[in-house]
């Protein structure tokens, strides 16, 4: 297993809120990608957290670009580095983004760079609403969950479209690398990313990063959702290299979706079948990954 | 050594960015523009131009890339046209802001609907508010010229803003001409590569764009405001030292034709200028005193420029090739505006020309003796739209 660096590029003084999942996806992949590294953030909690002018917590050229053009400011980066004579390998250029920025509003833009084959790595930050803004249901909101425009009353419950399978669509591209990573396995995460960053092309980095505002989930708990999720398979930890699927962490032993589901606000109203519809889903998925594993695999 | 060639205001204008080694060109087809990002395409598989080609997926984020290109060092240009420059709004109020000098050519073409492909300013006229700078060509020499100036006034330190050259579709963009392009050592002398102070850089890390707090945010804004206070003055300095090397002079903010001591004064832009400036003197010749301004650059707006050039006129009348719902033509507001205060005269807007009318030399003959008729019997209309099919006879007679 990698071991993490040492070093730091992200400081104290961040915007973040207590127990924030996404700043500490932003601490390990800055660790595991080390200095020569240009980053760009789009509208989202990360254009924010690095803290308002004229401070900076983060020790790396930073840009910030418009809500729906992260895999755009990439591939403009990335082409000036060219035009200068920057291989790939000295600098990498990594589009940072929230599930919004990345799954909704900024996916024909993420699109476009991926079927270019952009040298970039691609990360989408997932908090599973648009929490910057208040807790605005998002693609990446799973079925089930309150958020502000998905709110609970006697008319209208909860989100009930399913969440948006990023993976897959990266896949669809044919991307040469696209993983899974939780902020509950730093050492895994370092890992992922090195591996990313050694791949040419288009990388695709999905940061399950969970959000005690926006979840309505205690602080404290953010590392133990992020592995519960892992544990009930909620969120595997996989990997797509070149079509070839992997599951790089399996639960030792699969806990019941309810655990995860209970310590957060957000499900609080659901009702018993509901819980019990999930928990289906949840196997259902978790079996289809499994044979894709093998599937590719063989 | 220079060349003649006979080519569009479209290749005139990927000649324009060849000559200007751009480093970065993202693009996105629209017609009438194809030809720009062909014409580039071409010249780069061919191995004629050293640049790195985005093939982007839509005009917001060829924009978008190029903001990201420049912000890395690199010089960036992009082309576009009426609904793609639509798309790309919110960015170019974004290269203003981030004070990127990114040059993008723009065809100017009617917006839809209905869906029209022809010549009209809306669509950029549209834009002046994003601070972006807009020179409007007449011909297609014009077009590769002010995409190297351009390049040099944006590139100033003390400027450090966008540009749009915009050319007329159809009329300018497939029309050919002969073009000097021009010795690339001349225009490399011209134009030294772009080496801006402040840019992504792993061993200097900034960071660009982040949240402004009301403390900081209207500084940042009277900033870009200094910088168009000072842009009309290096305009005419660039288009001086530009006209003087390589002998073709633009006219820089306006291009006078005839102005010395004229009653009356037409005020056009883009490609109507040629043949209105065949009809003034059709009309000098039969004792009109009469003359012509081209306005070229709208953005910054030559205030200044108009107040002198409007001493002891009695008459302006400004042709407008677009038009603003609710207000009037673009030019002819600004230019009242730019007066105000200043100069006692007649002032009339003719909307003409859109969604690629045609304007013939009789129908500009006819709007510049009704300009010149004003003189006896005053402003009848402060706005008439001219060659309508409810009025047709009138301004084809």
């Amino acid at each position: 297993m990698a071991k993490v660096p040492e070093i730091e590029l992200m400081f104290q003084g961040t915007t973040a809120c207590p127990g924030c999942g996404a700043g500490n996806a932003m601490r390990y992949l800055l660790k595991a990608l080390g200095k020569n590294t240009i980053i760009n953030i789009p509208a989202c909690c990360w254009a924010v957290i690095p803290g308002v002018y004229p401070s900076r917590n983060l020790d790396i050229p930073l840009l910030y670009n418009a809500f729906e053009a992260t895999g755009a400011a990439s591939s403009g980066v990335r082409a000036a580095l060219n035009a200068k004579g920057v291989d790939p390998r000295e600098i990498t250029v990594v589009g940072f983004a929230g599930d919004g920025g990345t799954a909704d509003i900024g996916i024909q833009a993420l699109s476009g760079c991926v079927e270019r084959g952009t040298d970039t790595i691609q990360v989408m930050y997932d908090n599973e609403a648009y929490m910057n803004t208040g807790i605005q249901r998002s693609g990446e909101t799973p079925y089930g969950a309150w958020t502000t425009t998905t709110p609970v009353g006697s008319k209208q419950a909860w989100k009930k479209a399913p969440k948006k399978n990023m993976m897959e669509i990266m896949n669809a591209h044919g991307i040469p690398y696209a993983v899974t990573m939780s902020i509950a396995y730093p050492e895994l995460m370092i890992e992922k990313i090195q591996k990313a960053k050694d791949i040419l092309g288009p990388k695709f980095v999905h940061i399950y990063a969970p959000c005690p505002t926006g979840w309505r989930s205690n602080p404290s708990d953010t590392v133990e959702l992020a592995r519960l999720a892992v544990d009930t398979c909620v969120f595997p930890l996989y990997e797509i290299e070149n079509g070839v699927y992997n599951v790089y962490k399996k639960p030792k032993k699969k806990v019941p979706v309810k655990d995860y589901l209970k310590i957060q606000g957000r499900f609080r109203h659901l009702p018993e079948e509901e819980v019990e519809r999930i928990q289906k889903n949840v196997d259902l998925e978790w079996e289809k990954l499994l044979k894709k594993v093998k599937f590719t695999k063989e | 050594m220079s060349e003649m060639k006979i080519v569009s205001g479209n290749f005139a204008a990927a000649y324009g960015a060849k000559l200007s080694r751009v480093e970065v060109v993202a693009a996105y087809p629209i017609t009438p523009q194809t030809e720009v990002v062909e014409k580039i395409a071409q010249l780069v598989s061919e191995g004629e131009m050293d640049a790195e080609y985005v093939m982007v997926e839509s005009e917001h984020s060829a924009m978008a890339a190029c903001i990201a290109a420049s912000n890395t060092g690199a010089r960036a240009y992009t082309a576009s046209s009426a609904h793609g420059l639509a798309l790309m709004h919110e960015l170019l109020i974004w290269a203003s802001g981030a004070r990127l000098p990114v040059v993008m050519t723009n065809i100017n073409r009617a917006m839809g609907p209905p869906w029209s492909v022809w010549a009209d300013h809306h669509d950029t006229l549209a834009q002046k508010g994003t601070g972006q700078m807009q020179f409007f060509c007449e011909n297609n020499q014009e077009v590769l010229d002010s995409v190297i100036m351009a390049y040099k006034i944006g590139e100033d330190a003390e400027i450090m803003l966008p540009s749009m050259v915009v050319e007329d579709a159809f009329i300018l963009s497939h029309t050919k001409e002969p073009v000097e392009i021009y010795d690339q050592e001349l225009v490399d002398e011209f134009l030294p590569s772009y080496d801006p102070e402040y840019k992504l850089d792993v061993e200097r890390p900034f960071g660009f764009g982040s949240l402004g707090m009301p403390d900081w945010y209207m500084d940042f804004r009277y900033k870009i405001a200094e910088a168009f206070e000072k842009a009309p003055d290096k305009i005419e300095k660039v288009n001086k030292e530009f006209s003087e090397i390589f002998g073709n002079d633009n006219g820089g903010l306006i291009e006078e034709y005839k102005t010395d001591g004229v009653d009356v004064l037409i005020v056009t832009m883009g490609s109507i200028s040629s043949t209105s400036k065949d009809v003034i003197d059709e009309l000098r010749a039969e004792g009109h005193n009469i003359g012509l301004a081209r306005l070229r650059t709208f953005r910054p707006f030559p205030v200044e420029k108009f107040r002198k050039i409007t001493k002891g006129v009695n008459v302006v009348g400004v042709m407008d090739r677009s038009y603003t719902f609710g207000h009037g033509g673009d030019a002819a507001r600004e230019i009242k505006d730019a007066l105000y205060g200043h100069r006692d005269l007649i002032l009339k807007d003719y909307i003409v020309g859109l969604g690629g009318r045609d304007m013939t030399p009789k129908i500009l003959k006819n709007i510049m003796l009704d300009a010149i008729s004003l003189q006896d019997k005053g402003l009848d209309n402060e706005i008439e739209w001219v060659d309508l099919r409810i009025n047709q006879e009138r301004w084809r007679r």
